[in-house]
Order: structure tokens, then sequence, then C-alpha cells
């Protein structure tokens, strides 16, 4: 029987409960709530002025009410220190997600800490340290003292190469501006510490350089222009799934046709009809059907290319384009390098040409053309999709609309080649066609990552280089001395995941055993033998999160955060809309917020090196002295962000779950920050002289070590990636039984054709393996898979797609989850979790 | 397209009708509202659940859905009949089941699929699986479907006593 709580019925929402601006914690999106908080012992009613809704309750509500919430969106919570109701509920007002909850977002009130209802119990209450071989619960001063005094042996000993770190650099929950910034002023201000990584990747790096090079910031259009484009192009992303509410509150009203008004308002000279959309993906997925369903087939393109072949793809697209004059002249001249010779000026590694002159200059769009040419024939025979469905796609990003109009295209790309093939050329060659055809800047067009976290990023500049170290790769080679880890849990989340998972525990156990033969309290002691461990190539690790993480079971010291809605919060979305979420509850037990938690680790520092008789290095720790997470707001964004000078608590407060798209201009007569909804729409790109750049972006195959012959020796590309269920790494997941209900083992999505051929039924657990490692999954039958390419379920606690990830990167350290084959082996019957699960098609049918 | 369209609209502006329509649904729309008397009570927060007949197992027919409504006339739902035991069905071949169709994302109205036997939103492309309870395939609804706690007396009337999960649009399942 599936999961079902047999809740019959829910408390109510009294007038007078207090209402706090909440943004979702999770994804890009950054859907609008809000939080209802009121006392345990009483509740509103039924009649209209008994509820804060104003509403009659005893009337059941229609579709859309904002008069209702799920069980998921309830908890009883404490705030400040006091039993109370919460319900976290869609914002029927934000402009972001118009009301709509997704799967994850509305399940914000089950989410929550409750020694009540027995939600998420086992967050971390108290600093745990490694004492007498096992974790064992201690104060705050107590375990920062030893994480102070190993890290500053650990500095003195080895220099700032001895300190590696682990950090996020997103918004919502473990991130925002408040905590990106207090990490960064540690490690980049205080410190000097280059051996530091991202929650996803295993370097310090952007995960979309080529664009920044070209001077085309990522996140430069306005959800509102996929209301107003003519033609949608999604490269290597499912929206429905993972930016669920702006696919559907933004980009399927233009699909039906319901934004034609706003279009003619706006644009009120050309011709208008509902857009069409072009899907880039070698998977069909529930966004195509959703497409479908709402466009027509007519109207939606899916390009199932072969894995990793889009930058032949889009080449193709930008080369016919060209030919056919369909290119916007007049911007390319004025807003750009322009056609011939750009700037002298050594272009970013790895974009310049392969040889020649352009080791030394930009080129220009001629010159692009003349390297890069690629027919719709020749893509074709790469890609594997049929050429007239190339120049089929050519037509709709832009030949011209009836009267010679500009046919306004917007392009949506995300993780299919941010972690897929060449990514620094294949994210270049899609920005080189947005800038031909003049899409970046105007209304209906941009060529944006669709996002994973919201942002929330100001922190001093990086000490290292370009490209970053390699951090997995030194911690397996056996460098780093001291480990700090801040919400991230590379057991799930890196590549070549095996072996770092063997070297990482082989390292830390040896921390361990040393700290074994030692008495905890005597601390001098305990130091000298870790640090005597570490010379034998040991590593000491904390591990700062707000849940167990798989990662933590290796560390030493777990540091238990506090997460949004324990504390107040900002970023933004994926349009740059910055929001304030309000903190709603208490922070369980000792739990602070990360900012305050690095504010109160530096304090240590500077105490410790004082003691060690070092005044220069304990001064580099002062400047500290924070006392909430509004005091590192104010030091780090307000100081330092672009117009952060507008910007407060306050005045974010007020506006609510709306806010303001970043960066700030100014402040309106009544206090409202003035923001900016489009980029480059003065078409002053990012580079010193203003005009965008073009980059030549040859093919050269599967680009990261390792890969072609991978291909070449396992049967199924393993291509990955994640589902609407879940949210990263699954920290509350793993503790939701809806979701475990659902996806007890990561689904490995194949077709049946090839589960015949190993012998395989619906559920079966079966071990993906290749040169790299071994993992298991649960096969799922998908008829619409194509034969021989299956899609695993990414980053879930029972079966680690990383592990067969082989260590492969681009010139830049980018990871190449997407591109891994694997065979595929049965080891058991499905269990008795899986027995009950359903396996049809995730594909929505319409009514007959 | 236009016809999910349609569907998407009714379900704005009416979903409280329902959108199944079978050959057998006048026969349900007779039995709705009659005969109403309260299940056995439950402790705790559950609202006394009405017991309802629905229909008689005579009525159905594999694979053809009658329209029910329960716990009360607002509350439209679904009896389904699918030819092998399945979680939570009922009668001689416990293969009986009823569910609610309004859908507990956004309280648009689902239908039903047979090639497939699940219940889908045009709202915004949700579907639960009928066979297993009622989980949720895929979606934005943070609950499976809320299925009917069944009884059939000897006469092979069928009779709903409860519902499994709090309804859409409805703070207490029973409204009052």
């Amino acid at each position: 029987m599936a999961y079902k709580r047999n809740v019959d019925r829910l408390p109510i929402v009294p007038p007078d409960a207090e209402e706090l601006n909440v943004v979702c914690h999770f994804c890009i999106v950054g859907c609008g709530y809000k939080a209802y908080v009121w006392d345990a012992n009483r509740e509103g009613g039924p009649k209209p002025e008994q509820n804060k809704f104003g509403v009659d309750l005893t009337r059941q509500q229609e579709a859309n009410t904002a008069a209702w919430y799920a069980p998921s969106m309830y908890n009883i919570v404490k705030k400040d220190g006091r039993d109370v109701h919460i319900v976290i509920k869609p914002d029927a007002n934000c402009v972001v997600n118009k009301g709509l909850g997704s799967i994850r977002g509305a399940k914000l009130g089950e989410y929550c800490y409750s020694t009540v209802t027995g939600t998420q119990t086992n967050r971390l209450t108290d600093p745990l340290v490694w004492r007498y071989g096992q974790m064992q619960p201690t104060s705050w001063d107590d375990a920062l003292d030893l994480v102070a005094r190993v890290t500053a042996r650990v500095i003195k000993e080895y220099g700032w190469d001895g300190v590696f770190v682990s950090a996020y650099d997103h918004g919502g929950a473990g991130g925002g501006y408040e905590n990106n910034w207090a990490i960064g002023k540690l490690y980049f201000q205080s410190m000097q510490v280059t051996n530091i990584r991202i929650h996803n990747r295993p370097a310090y790096n952007s995960e979309v350089h080529s664009s920044r090079d070209m001077g085309v910031g990522e996140l430069n259009n306005a959800y509102e222009d996929a209301e107003l484009a003519d033609t949608i192009v999604a490269v290597g992303t499912n929206p429905l799934e993972t930016q669920t509410n702006y696919f559907l509150a933004h980009w399927i009203p233009n699909l039906r046709g319901e934004t034609l008004d706003k279009k003619k308002r706006l644009m009120p000279d050309e011709p208008h009809e509902p857009a069409r959309i072009i899907f880039i993906d070698p998977r069909r997925t529930v966004s195509v059907n959703a497409a479908e369903a709402e466009a027509g087939k007519d109207r939606v393109l899916h390009l199932a290319i072969e894995s990793g072949t889009d930058l032949v793809l889009f080449n193709a697209l930008l080369t016919y384009i060209y030919d056919q004059g369909w290119i916007d002249r007049e911007f390319i001249e004025k807003h750009t390098v322009g056609f011939e010779k750009g700037p002298q000026e050594v272009p970013m590694y790895p974009a310049r040409a392969d040889s020649g002159e352009f080791a030394e200059r930009w080129p220009g769009l001629d010159e692009v053309i003349r390297e890069i040419r690629t027919s719709p024939e020749e893509a074709a025979k790469i890609c594997g999709v049929p050429a007239e469905d190339i120049v089929k796609a050519a037509r709709w990003i832009a030949e011209p609309k009836a009267g010679g109009y500009r046919r306004r295209t917007m392009f949506g790309y995300e993780k299919g080649i941010i972690w897929g093939n060449d990514n620094y050329r294949t994210i270049a060659a899609l920005v080189n066609l947005a800038l031909a055809t003049g899409n970046i800047g105007r209304m209906g067009g941009g060529c944006c990552r669709m996002g994973g976290h919201q942002e929330g990023y100001v922190r001093p500049p990086y000490p290292g280089g370009r490209p970053a170290p390699y951090v997995d790769k030194l911690l397996i080679e056996g460098k780093g001395a001291v480990h700090h880890i801040w919400g991230c849990d590379h057991y799930k989340t890196t590549l070549n995941a095996t072996e770092f998972k063997r070297v990482y525990k082989k390292r830390t156990d040896m921390v361990k055993d040393a700290m074994n033969a030692v008495g905890w309290a005597d601390r001098e002691r305990l130091v000298d033998a870790i640090m005597w461990a570490i010379r034998q190539g040991g590593l000491f690790a904390v591990d700062v999160d707000i849940k167990p993480t798989m990662i933590g079971e290796a560390c030493h010291v777990v540091l238990p955060a506090a997460t949004q809605g324990e504390m107040n919060l900002t970023s933004m979305n994926g349009e740059r809309r910055m929001r304030l979420s309000e903190k709603y509850m208490d922070p369980p037990g000792q739990a602070m917020p990360d900012c305050l938690i690095v504010a109160r680790l530096a304090n240590h520092l500077e105490r410790v090196f004082r003691e060690m008789g070092d005044n220069e290095m304990a001064d580099r720790f002062k400047g500290y002295d924070w006392k909430t997470e509004e005091d590192a707001f104010m030091d780090g964004y307000h100081k330092h962000a672009p117009g952060g000078q507008y910007v407060t608590y306050e005045r974010l407060r007020k506006m609510g779950t709306n806010g303001f798209q970043e960066p700030a201009q100014g402040v309106d007569e009544e206090g409202r920050i003035i923001g900016t909804p489009r980029l480059y729409a003065d078409r002053k790109f990012s580079t010193p002289d203003g005009k965008a750049r073009f980059m030549i972006t040859k093919w050269r195959g599967l680009q990261a070590p390792g890969k072609e012959e991978q291909k070449r020796r396992y049967k199924f590309l393993i291509n990955n990636g994640r589902a609407n269920h879940v949210w990263q790494s699954w920290y509350y997941d793993v503790d939701h039984p809806l979701v475990m209900d659902r996806w007890p083992w990561p689904f490995l999505e194949m077709n049946p054709e090839d589960m015949k051929e190993l012998g395989l039924k619906a559920g079966d657990l079966v071990e993906v393996y290749n040169d790299a490692g071994w993992t298991q999954a649960m096969v799922y039958p998908t008829p619409t898979a194509k034969r021989g390419e299956t899609f695993m379920l990414f980053a879930t606690p029972r079966g680690v797609q990383g592990n067969v990830v082989n260590d492969g990167v681009n010139e830049l350290v980018i990871p190449n989850y997407k591109q891994t084959w694997a065979n595929i082996r049965k080891l058991a019957d499905a269990p008795t979790e899986v027995a009950k699960i359903s396996f049809k098609s995730k594909e929505y049918k319409p009514p007959t | 397209m236009t016809r999910c369209r349609l569907m998407v609209e009714v379900g704005r502006r009416q979903f409280l009708r329902g959108s199944l329509t079978t050959a057998t649904a006048a026969a349900a729309a007779a039995a709705v509202g009659r005969g109403a008397e309260a299940a056995a009570p439950r402790g705790g927060a559950v609202p006394d659940y009405p017991r309802v007949r629905l229909a008689n197992v005579r009525d159905l027919r594999i694979d053809e859905p009658l329209e029910v409504a329960y716990p009360d006339e607002d509350a439209p739902g679904v009896l389904l009949k699918l030819g092998k035991r399945v979680p939570g069905g009922v009668g001689p071949d416990g293969d009986i089941v009823g569910f609610t169709t309004i859908c507990p994302h956004k309280g648009f109205p689902l239908h039903y699929v047979k090639e497939e036997r699940t219940l889908d939103c045009p709202g915004h492309y949700s579907r639960f699986d009928v066979e297993a309870g009622g989980q949720q395939v895929w979606g934005h609804a943070t609950m499976n479907l809320p299925q009917y706690e069944l009884e059939v007396d000897e006469k092979g009337d069928i009779y709903a006593v409860g519902v499994d999960e709090l309804l859409y649009g409805r703070l207490s399942n029973v409204l009052g």
C-alpha cells in the first residue's frame, strides 16, 4: 500500500496568526511562500471571521484556492521556546510561482524539525566529537577549541596549502548571502586558501566560465521572457522536474497561447503566436511530454541527440542561420566584437582556437564561422538526428517573422551541458548562437542557465588561479592535513566516488585511531596525536551540516548548523530576484547559522594564535564580532555587492516575496528598492569595452580523459540527473516517507528490450559497473528510452551514481557526470520495499 | 490539445462536477447522498465519517469508472473494478477500489486512463496508480491519492466509511 498519512483534518489558521515571508529553501526558482505561526493550544474556526483567509471553510474550496493547505505544509515547531502551529503554504501573490507549490517546496512544513510530530528528528542538535571511539556530544567551545588548535597547528606546519575546504556557494538553505560571505571572509581574506571546492564539483570554479568570458552573465533574462518568447530552446534541462514552477507558471502559459495579450501589449508592432519549443536532450523527459500535451506535437521539436554532441548541433545551427542571413547584423556590429578581427587580448583559456593567430586575439563572427563551419548533414551524422530537424530548429530559432520582424528566442540550458562533454566550448557555442541572433538583453530573449540552487554569492576574491586545484584528486593523492566541510557530502556528490571514499575513509581512520590512544581532556596530547597521524598521511575532518551525512561518518568533529527558516536568509533566484526569507522557528538544540559558526571559529583561531604567541596571525582573524546573521549581511552584501548599499533587511522585509531583481539601482520615494529586470537591456556587456565576444568552438569529440575509451568498452550509457520527488542530495528526503516510499532505491530507466536481454524485471536491483567503480540501482522499464541508453537518479543515499563516473574533467576541472558508460548485471529480485511501487510510465496522458 | 485545454478550464471553474463520464454514471448519481449513516467512530482528531452507499458490485464493470461522491456530494470520486486483487481492494475479488478525483496538488479534476489504469491531471500532469493504492507515479502532489475505505455487505452493496488522506480544498474531510 502506498504511503498515506491518515490525516483527516488540520488545525485552522486563526486571524491573528503571525504571517512571515518565506522563499522556498530549495531550487533556483525560489517560489514565494507564507508561513503562519500561532500558539499550539488554539486554532481558528471555519467561519470567515474565525480564520486568516476570511473564507467559509465549511464549504469545499475551488481549484487553486489560497484557503487550503496540505498536511505536508503543516507542523508543530518551537518558536522563541514555545510550541506553535506552523503552516507554510505557497503565496498566491508571488510573481514567481503565482500560488503554485512543487512536490519539494510544498513539504516545507514537514521538513521542519519537530519533537512533537517527530519529523526530521535526526537533525544535528549538538556539536559532536570523536571521543572514546564514537561520536559524542560536547559544547561549542570544546569542539571549536579542538578545530582551532588543529587548524592553527596545520597552518604553522603546512602553510595555507594544508587547509582543504569544501563549501557550498549557492543560495537558499545551506547558503545565502550571509553564510557565503562568512565562509569567503574566513578562507579568502583571513586565510589564503586555494584548495577549496564547491558542493557539487571538485574544484573552485564557475560552471559557466565561457559565458562569463564572452561578457554574458548567465542569469541575464527575466522569467517573464519565457512568456514573451516566440521560441524557447531548452538544452540539457528538464524544467518540469527541476525548475517546476518556472516551467508551469511562465513557459506553459506561452505554449498555451495565454500570454498573447501580454505580448501584444508589450511588443505591439510585430505579429505574435503561441510559443514553439525545442528540447535538446538525449532522453525524452516529462517536460517534452507536457509541452506536447499543451502546444501540440507540431509545435514541439525534440532533438534527441547522441549524448555529448550538443556542440556540433549548435555549430550547425549557427552556420545555417548565418548562411541564410538570419543573423542580427546591426546588433553584432554595434554590441559585439563584430565580424572580423576582434580585439588584441589573449582569449581566455581554453577558448583560443587550436592554433594560429587566435591565440592572441578574439575572433569576429565571420572568422568563427570559417573555423567551425558545419552543415546540417555533417551534424546529423554526429548528432544522430535528421538534418531536416536541424534545419527546422534553425528556422524556429531565427527565421524572421511575417513582416520581417526578428524572432524572439530564449535559450535555457543546464546540467546536460554544464556536466556534459566539453563544458567550456559547448556553452560558448550556445552563447555564440544567442549573440548572433541578437537575443540577449531583449524581451523574449536571453541565454541563461536554468540553475540548480538559488544564488547568493558575495565573497572576497578567490586567491587561487585558473584552472583551480582539483581538490578531490589531491585528497586522494594524500594532500591536505585538515578538511573543513560546509554543507557538502562528497560521498554522494562527487565523481570517482568509489576511489574517493576508499581513500578518505583510510586517511580519516588514521586520525581516529590516533585519537583513540589519548584521553579527550588531555588537549595538548590529543592535538599532538592528531598532528602525528596527519604526518603519517592522515586527515583531520570537520563537518558542518544540519543532518548526519555520509562523509560526516568519516569526520572527527561534526557541528550543527541552523538552516533557512531557523535564521533570516537572503538569496536570489534564476532571474536575480532577491528576497529575505524570514526566520519562523528556533534551530534545533544548540545549532547556529553557519555565518555565526564561522564567526565563532574565527574567534577561537584568533585566541589560539595569540596563545601561540603569533599576534600577526591572530590579527588576521579580527572582524568577526557578529552576533546575528544580519550583522554578517551588513558586513558582506551591504558593503560589497553591486548596489548593496541600497539593500537592508528592513527594506527587503517590506518587499515581501516579490523582492527586487539584482542589481539594485537605488531606492524610490516609498523606500522600495529599484531593481534590474533584465541584464544587458542597455547592450553594455560585461567586458572592458562593453562589447560581447564570440568564441571559436571546434568539435573535438569526447573531451574528458577516459570517456572515449569507456564508451567503447561498456554497453550502456548511464545518463543521470534529478527527479521531481527529490531535492539535491536527499538530506531531508531520506527521512521523508512519501519520497522513500516512491524511490527506495535510485531508479535506472531502461528500455524493456534491453531488460529482456539481461533477464531483468521491473524493480530488480542491478549492479552498474565499469573501470571507475560500481553502484546499484532499481530497474524502471521505460519504453521511450533509447536502446543502450539508461538514466539513473543522481546523488541518492542508496546507490551513488558518482561511483561509476571516472575522474576525467575538462581543462577547468569541470566534472563530466553525464557521459558515463558502464555494464549492468542483476543483483537481486525486487526487495519487499520495491514490490509495492508503481512502475508505470511517468508521462501524463490527456483525456481521449 | 484543445480538449486538454478545455479540461483545464473546466477544472478552474467547475471542478466539483467531476470529469468522469461513463455509461454507469447515472446509477452512481442515484446512490450518492442516500442512506448516509455514521461510520464506526475513531479516536483523536478523526471526524465522524458518514457511511455512504456508493453502488452495488453488480453496477461495476472492469475498467469502467463509476462516478461517485464521498463523504458528501461536493467531493467527487470514482469506483473502479480492476479484475485483480489490489491494495485497498474490496468485494469478492478484492478488486474494487475508490478514490477522490480531485487532484491533491491544486484541485483539478482527474480523468481515468484505462490503458494504464492511472488517474491523470490535466492541470499540471500528475498521475496516480489506482493499482498501487493511488501512489503518485509522477507529479506535484505531496501526498498519494486519497483512497476510500470501503465495505461490501452481503447484498453486494458497497459503502464508503473513510478516506486515508486529507481531501483537496477542505481542512476537514467531513465539512461542518
